[in-house]
This record gives C-alpha cells, structure tokens and sequence, in this order.
C-alpha cells in the first residue's frame, strides 16, 4: 500500500461536495437561461426571424414584358421588339481569363474598342457581377456561342428585347421614340411604377401612351446565397405584355411626304375631316429615332442638335408659321356672318391700300392691282387689298374670335406630348403685351401677318373643319389599343369640337365653292395642280414673308414659307391637308403638288405620273387590325 | 470485467461522446454544404479524438499527477514561443508550425492549467490558506496573459475560468471570492482601455446587434436568424438556408450549433442540451467517486469546464454572450480543440477506472 498523505479527507470531500453543488446550481441556472433564451428566440420570434432568413435566401427580381408595337392603319410595323442578345463574363467564375477570350476570338467578333471598354468594366465590376464583354451580338453570333456555351464558363449569354423603329426617321414626329429612363424621369412618379422597366417613352405615341404600351412587370423569385448570386428559380409571376398601338397614319402616304419635302425644313399634316384622325403627320428633315434607344453618342447628338435646319423640332406641332393667305378663308368666314357684309360686292384692288387719314401703303402681291374683286376673285386670286379693307371692316376683336373658333390659338388637343399653341392677337393678348395695337397691325393681321403664329397642324385642323360642315374634330394618331392576347381592341372615339356658329346658312357652302376656284378658277393661285384630277380640290395657297434680317441657314436670302391647305373631295371631304415648305417661296408652286401626290394616294391609290416617280416604303411586316 | 472495464472506460461517458460525435458527423455533413470530404475529414478528427482518449484512459492518475508540472511548463513555453515565432493567421499570433501540423499552444493549458493547480492544490490541506492562493493564481494568470497577449481573448478567458473552477473547487473562501469580484469590477475599465478594438466591438455588438449589421454585428445577427428560424421542430436536416448559402459565416466552427439549431429546432436543442448535460453530470460522478484530492480536483474541474465550453459556445450562438471563437466541444469542426477535449475524457475516465477497493 502506497502513502497516502494523512489529510482531513472527510473534510474535503464534504468541502468539495458543497462546492460542486454549488457550482450545479450555478449551472442550472445558466442552462435555465440559455433554454429560455432559444424559447424566446424559437418560440416566441420565430416568425419573425423565419421572415428574415425568407429574405436573406429569396429575393424577387424583375421580368421586364415586350413593348406595345405600333403599328400604321394598315398594319405596317412601325416600332418593334427584337431580341438583342448580349454577352457577358462572370470574372469569379473564369479561372483563366485570357484562355476565355481566346476561346472567344473565333466566336465573337471583338475589336480593340470592345476589349479595352471590357477591362475598365472589369476593374470596376463587383464581386459576382456579370461584365458586358460585347453587346448586339448578331444572331450568328448568338448562335455560336450558345452553342459552345458549356465549353466556355463563366460567360452567359443574355437576350433581351430591344426597341426598333424599322422604317428608321418615318413619321419620328408621330411615333417618337424610347430611351433608358433616367433618374430624373423618375422622380414625382408613384414609387415602384417603373421598377424593372430600363426605358421609357419619350416623344411622339411612344411617351402619350406609354401606360398602354409598358405591359405590367413581372417577377421571378429567385434564391440568392449570401454573395447575391442565383442559386434557383423558386416562383415566377408571367409579365403582361404592352398593348399594341394601331395608327391612323398610312406609313406608305408618310413616306411619300417625306420623300417629297426631301428633307427641305417643313410640315405636312393630313387629317380625315370627318374624324379627326391624323393620316400624316410629317416634319422635315427626319432623323432616324433608333440610336436614341439606347443612348445616342455625344457627337451625333450635337450634329442633329446643332444642325440649322432643326431635325430635332417636330414642326408640325411646335412649328410656328406666320398663315399668310392661307387665313383669308377663315376671316371671310368671319365676315360672311354679318349682316352688313356682301360678297358680291365689287371692290377696287389698285395694287395698294392705305388706312383712312394716314399716308402709309399696304401693298398687293400684284403690284398694279387686280380691278374689281368680289370675294371669289378675292380668294381665287388672293387678293390682298379685298382683305385689308375686310380686315379694317372686322376689327381685330371679331377676327380673333373666329379664329378661335376654328381653334387658332388654342392646343388641338391631339394625342401627342409637347403642342403649341400658336399665337392669336386676342384682345386679352394684346393687353398682356402692354404695348399699343395700332390699326395696320389689324390690317396686315387680315392677309396672315404680323404677330398671328399658327402650327401647321392647327391649319389642317381648322380647313378640316370647313370641309367637315364647320364642326372641327380632335386629331387623334391613334386609332385603336389592342390587347394582344385577348385581341380585344380599344377604338379611340372621335371628339368633336363644339360647332363654329353660322349665322347664315350658306356662307360655308359659299366659302367652300370659293376655295375650289383657288384650284379650279381660270386665275386661281393653285390652278397648276388642277390638271386631270378625278375629284374636286378646295383649297387656299399662302406665302408667308419673313421679315428677318439675318441670312437664312444656307447664307442666302430669306425666302417666304409655301403654304398649301386643302381638302377633296368637295362633296363628301375625306382628306383634308396642310402642307408648309420653310423658304419655298410661292406657296402654289413648293406646297400644293406634295398636297396632290398625297390627295391622290389616299383617294386613288396612287400617286399621279406628274409628280415624280415615289419608290413606295419598304414593308417589313404587316399585322392587320383584327 | 466488461469489456468497457478493461479497456479503463466508462460505458456510459463513452456512449455519450459517441453520440456526440455522430451528431457532429450529421450536423458537420450538412453545414459544409453537403461536402463528404469535410465529414470525412472530421470522421477523421474524432477517431485520433477517440484513440487519444482511450490511449490516455489507460495511464493512471497516480502519473499525471507526476508529469503536471512539466507539461505545464512545456506548454507555458510553448506559449512563449507562439509569441516568439509563431505563425500569423487571420491576424493574429496562435499557432507554431511543427512540419506538417501546426499547433495552438493555447488550447493545451485548458488542460495543463487544471492540471498543474491541482497538483498544487492536492499538496497542501483544503480550504488552502491566502498564501497559497495567491501563489496559485499566480501560476495561473502566466499563461492567461501569455494567450491574451496573442490576441486571443476567447481561449484566454477559458483558460482564466479553468483555474478559477480549480480555485473555487478547492475551497476558496467566500471573502476572498467577494474580494476578487469587487477588485475585478474595479479592473474591468482598466481591462476595456487595453482591449483591442474588435474586441470592444463584438461585447458593443452583444448589446447592440442591429447597429451594424453589415460588419461587427454580422455574425450575432445571422446567427439568430438562423436560430430563430428553426422554430420548435426545426427545417430538418440538409435544410439550413442560413449555412447552405453562405449567410452564416464559421458555419463548421464556431456556428454549427446555429445550423443544428435551424435544422432540428428547439426540440433538438433540448435533447442535445441533455446530452451534453448528462456528460458534465457523469464526470462530476467520476469527481466525487475520485480517491484523493488531485484526482477529485482535476475531474471536477475538467467537467465544470466542459460545461462552461459549450454555454459559452450556445450562449454566443443564441446571443447572450459575446461573439468569441470558442467551439462547441466536439460538435465543431477543429483538431486541437477536440483533441484536448477527448485528452480530457481520457484522464477523467482514468480517474474513474484506476480505482482501488481501500476499505
């Protein structure tokens, strides 16, 4: 037996045993607490913290839907969806970098430009992000690579849908075009309406009818690992896709149009009186909307945003013309209410006229005179002395009026962003002005001068509206909303303006048999286009001086603006037109044939021999309105 | 004789730890990502554990009480070496190279530390007079501050609590204990100053998780998601989103038990709490069983400890303790941590098997 050192064992044992249960109930009251704490946490908060660990692991993220198309009134596509296809690197997820884009070379064109971007991406990328090697890939391209795509990791092949204006600058002033939202754009909106969504309309139908044409978002409920990378698709709520957009504008009219004006600064507008709906809509020159989409580069931008002839301004709803003669119709129907005036009533035309006690001449456009007009011959011929005393007669107050009736100075309220208002020396105007009105400013307001703007749109609007028996109609570009998995179709209801007052019955039947001796009279201004047509014309030249001193954008002399409105047929209008060429100088010669090529496209199918030989447009794709 | 007997093991602690060992195969399996080279690797881990443990069950008490005071003078110098030439991981100084196995010095004295102040202890009579004591703690704070000094505050303190349960087991008086806590309390700032600063971060973040939940709070915070979210039954196993993807950082280590908690809820928990409690109450058995003071010393001390190791462990992962990188003993993955663990089953189990018939 070994030594065992003589101590008060008992004694420390029952030392030992107090201790250690001491020490247990320290223990237990530590484990009471640790249980009560993991209650609380398991029990108590599970909801709580099961929410939580649902949002660390699930994260939703947007499916952006297909774009409304827009399409003519004959189903021509105007602006499309097409897949792009883009191609991008997971920098994490390739071990040897160069190894890839040598895999890549033979597959993908990639020029020094799209390595260089690529690097300065990559060094800013984070961790897990995907890296645009190269963008528009063409489908080729596409096609080579997702077909090597498992030989190649860490690079992903994405598609999304690109907005396309296939027939390039056609009728951009009525379509408009999308470009990447901003931030900017997006403040004062509701929050989350543009969440998911990279562009947005800007111009044209493509901004007015953006809510119909952006579809609604929808989601996919991806799970995420801590590093955000997807691990799995757990749910997936469909996007609605946009509704498609049906114009009334005829894209092959357009075209001619524009061929027509050939990019001379100008406006064409045609409206169907009866509705309202716009069949062209053109402002010269056109640019092409599709390097907006995504972006346009600086230097493109500065040379449309710098070139003199104003690509960028949509003349037809923000151009503002002086009228010229193209107003004296609506002042002689002003004139035609009163009791006092007579249109048979012969007036001498010297060539000049001057205001009773004042020295001062208004000239005609014919220097010697016209003889004696009636208000046919006034018209046919456009004389300038029969106005001035009508105009003298009428005072400024009762001109105005009249031409707020046929919606001068007032928006037409047609279904595009950013209208003007032109420009009416009301009463109320010229008292906001602060500067007198003297009588000649009311006499040369008589034949379309002096402060009086209009846009070329409120001009086909308002010769709309005599053809259209004085009631002028809202200009509606849309013509139908179609759902394209229902297939339901909104149609756009025409809205009629309250009816211009007439106090005698026949002053418009009159007016209008004026207007056709414009075309049809033996001296009328527009007799040139009157040749072989099938249909009756009723219309009113104008040439509108410019009183500018500076040279105009080719360094030469200011020339006037060509006027031409019009509507045929007389009996039964369907089309009725405004045509405005910008330093054309007479407007029978500039304006009026491009009014006859698109009359006689819209109402013969054709445009006649005489006025130059039209290529019609390119037809990619036709949908026609169900 | 059982065969359990003559191999000088107890049956029912081995069950136990063999549990033990399986739910760390299960849990490990799963928090790595379903990666059964890892669980291979722990498997691994847990039979060196195991032989370790068994090997040291059959050395008698009577021999480690000889060879206390060597090891713990290895180890200190050990310890002073790390400081010397160890090598730096994660920033801090804890491991010397040795070939191919690096070493923590630090986790030894968990062991070395009880055991050196019992072997003290067991020289003179109990309740040891002021003297003595004072002379004990001061063989204890040498290594707590060798180890603070590293940093490694976790293991420090672990250490620091070994020999205070030896200290208190030993019959230190109530005065003293009051003493030492108010001088402690009076200490605290003074500790506080000299900490590093993601040591003042994580007891800051203790109170105050949310306040940055992207940094210093990260761990506390994904921890309780994952805790909370395993309810009472739990997600089951393989189903713990919190480790699966990545959001619970040390997911093998420090936070399995956060996985084990998502994965088989409060009920689980409850059993494995039992589990591990059962273990703590079997080794206090084998303390009061014990035959003389060193042994009685060293058992109860090693199981109060073990106990100590996995609340302070839970309480971390349930956020009633600070973020400090203890491991739940045997559950976590780790060489060293575990080794030392089973190191200390071994000697309790030879305590409990080389008694002898003295009446």
């Amino acid at each position: 037996m070994r030594y065992i050192p003589l101590k008060n064992d008992s004694q420390e044992l029952r030392l030992f045993e107090s201790r250690v249960l001491i020490a247990a109930l320290l223990g237990t009251l530590l484990v009471l607490g640790l249980v009560t704490r993991l209650g609380y946490l398991q029990v108590v908060k599970h909801r709580y913290y099961a929410t939580l660990a649902q949002n660390n692991r699930v994260s939703a993220l947007p499916i952006a839907p297909a774009r409304g198309l827009i399409l003519d009134r004959n189903g021509v596509v105007l602006a499309d969806d097409f897949p792009v296809f883009t191609l991008q690197v997971t920098p994490d997820r390739v071990p040897d970098m160069k190894r890839l884009l040598a895999k890549l070379k033979p597959l993908v064109a990639l020029n020094a430009q799209d390595l260089r971007d690529f690097r300065r991406r990559l060094a800013q990328h984070k961790p897990f992000q995907n890296v645009t090697l190269r963008a528009h890939l063409s489908e080729a391209e596409a096609a080579r690579v997702a077909v090597n795509l498992t030989r190649l990791g860490g690079a992903t092949l994405h598609a999304r849908l690109h907005r396309y204006y296939p027939l390039g600058g056609l009728a951009t002033g009525a379509i408009g075009y999308v470009s990447r939202i901003t931030r900017g754009e997006l403040q004062g909106q509701k929050v989350g309406r543009y969440f998911g969504y990279r562009h947005i309309g800007q111009l044209g139908v493509e901004k007015s009818y953006q809510k119909d044409l952006m579809g609604r978002i929808g989601f996919k409920d991806v799970e995420m690992d801590a590093q955000g990378r997807a691990v799995k698709v757990l749910k997936r709520i469909l996007p609605h896709a946009g509704h498609n957009l049906y114009l009334n504008i005829d894209a092959q009219m357009q075209a001619i149009g524009e061929q027509m004006l050939a990019n001379r600064p100008g406006s064409v507008v045609a409206l169907d009186p009866r509705t309202g709906a716009v069949l062209t809509l053109i402002s010269s020159p056109i640019y092409d909307p599709n390097p907006f989409v995504n972006g346009i580069r600086e230097k493109a931008y500065k040379a449309l945003a710098t070139n003199p002839a104003g690509p960028l301004d949509n003349r037809a709803l923000n151009g503002l013309y002086p009228p010229g003669s193209t107003i004296k119709p609506f002042f002689a129907y002003a004139a035609l209410q009163t009791h006092w005036f007579n249109p048979h009533k012969h007036v001498m035309c010297p060539g000049y006229y001057h205001l009773p006690h004042s020295t001062h001449l208004f000239h005609c456009w014919k220097p010697l005179g016209m003889g004696r007009v009636d208000l046919k011959d006034a018209i046919e011929q456009s004389c300038d002395v029969y106005f001035y005393r009508l105009a003298f007669k009428q005072g400024i107050d009762r001109m105005t009026r009249y031409l707020g009736y046929f919606g001068f100075g007032h928006r037409t309220g047609i279904d595009l962003p950013g209208e003007y208002r032109g420009l009416v020396p009301t009463k109320a105007w010229i008292k906001a002005s602060g500067k007198p009105w003297y009588p000649g400013q009311t006499i040369i307001t008589g034949i379309g001068q002096g402060p009086l703007l209009v846009t070329p749109l409120q001009l086909a609007d308002a010769v709309a509206a005599i053809a259209n028996h004085g009631v002028r109609m809202r200009p509606e570009v849309v013509r139908g909303i179609v759902n394209p998995v229902t297939h339901h179709v909104r149609y756009k209801k025409p809205y009629a303006y309250p009816t211009i007052p007439r106090r005698r019955k026949k002053s418009l039947k009159r007016l209008i048999r004026d207007m056709t001796q414009v075309v049809e009279g033996s001296h009328g201004t527009a007799r040139g286009i009157a040749y072989g047509l099938p249909y009756r014309v009723a219309g009113k030249t104008g040439t509108a001086q410019l009183w500018s001193v500076v040279p105009n954008y080719k360094g030469k002399h200011v020339r006037s603006d060509a006027l031409f409105m019009a509507f045929a047929p007389v009996k039964n209008p369907r089309i009725a037109i405004a045509v405005i060429v910008e330093h054309a100088g007479f407007g029978a010669l500039a304006a009026a044939p491009i009014a006859r090529a698109l009359m006689n496209f819209y109402l013969l199918g054709h445009v006649h021999a005489r006025t130059q030989n039209q290529s019609r447009p390119q037809i990619a794709r036709v949908r026609t309105l169900p | 004789m059982s065969r359990f007997e003559r191999w000088h093991l107890d049956k029912p602690l081995f069950t136990a730890l063999f549990l033990l060992a399986v739910v760390s195969l299960v849990v490990l399996y799963s928090a790595s990502g379903e990666s059964v080279h890892f669980a291979l690797d722990d498997a691994l881990h847990l039979v060196v554990g195991f032989a370790v443990m068994i090997i040291l069950a059959q050395i008698s008490p009577e021999t480690y009480r000889r060879w206390s005071v060597p090891v713990f003078t290895v180890g200190v110098l050990g310890l002073a070496a790390v400081l010397a030439i160890g090598a730096v991981r994660f920033g801090a100084r804890r491991w010397i190279a040795l070939g191919p196995l690096s070493i923590q010095p630090s986790e030894f004295m968990k062991l070395f530390v009880p055991m050196a102040l019992s072997w003290f202890f067991a020289r003179g009579h109990l309740p040891p007079r002021l003297s003595r004591l004072a002379a004990a703690t001061l063989i204890l704070l040498v290594p707590v501050l060798l180890i603070a000094k590293e940093p490694d505050l976790g293991t420090s303190l672990v250490v620091l609590l070994s020999g205070i349960i030896v200290l208190f087991l030993a019959g230190i008086g109530w005065r003293t204990t009051l003493t030492v806590l108010v001088m402690g309390a009076a200490a605290a700032p003074v500790l506080w100053a000299h900490m590093h600063h993601y040591q003042r971060q994580r007891i800051y973040i203790l109170f105050h998780p949310e306040a940055d939940p992207l940094g210093a709070g990260y761990h506390a915070i994904q921890a309780m998601i994952a805790v909370g979210s395993g309810g009472l039954f739990g997600q089951g196993w393989l189903s713990s989103s919190q480790a699966h993807l990545h959001f619970l950082p040390d997911s093998t280590t420090d936070f399995a038990f956060a996985v084990f908690c998502q994965e088989f809820g409060l009920f689980g928990n409850l059993a494995l709490l039992a589990l591990y409690l059962f273990i703590v109450y079997r080794g206090l058995r084998i303390a009061f069983a014990a035959q003389d003071t060193y042994s009685r010393l060293l058992a109860g001390s090693l199981s109060i400890l073990f106990f100590f190791d996995v609340f302070i462990n839970m309480g971390m992962v349930a956020g009633i303790l600070p973020v400090v990188g203890v491991p739940l003993p045997l559950l976590s993955y780790g060489g060293t941590s575990l080794l030392i663990i089973m190191a200390g089953f071994g000697v309790l189990m030879s305590i409990h098997s080389h008694r002898r018939l003295i009446n």
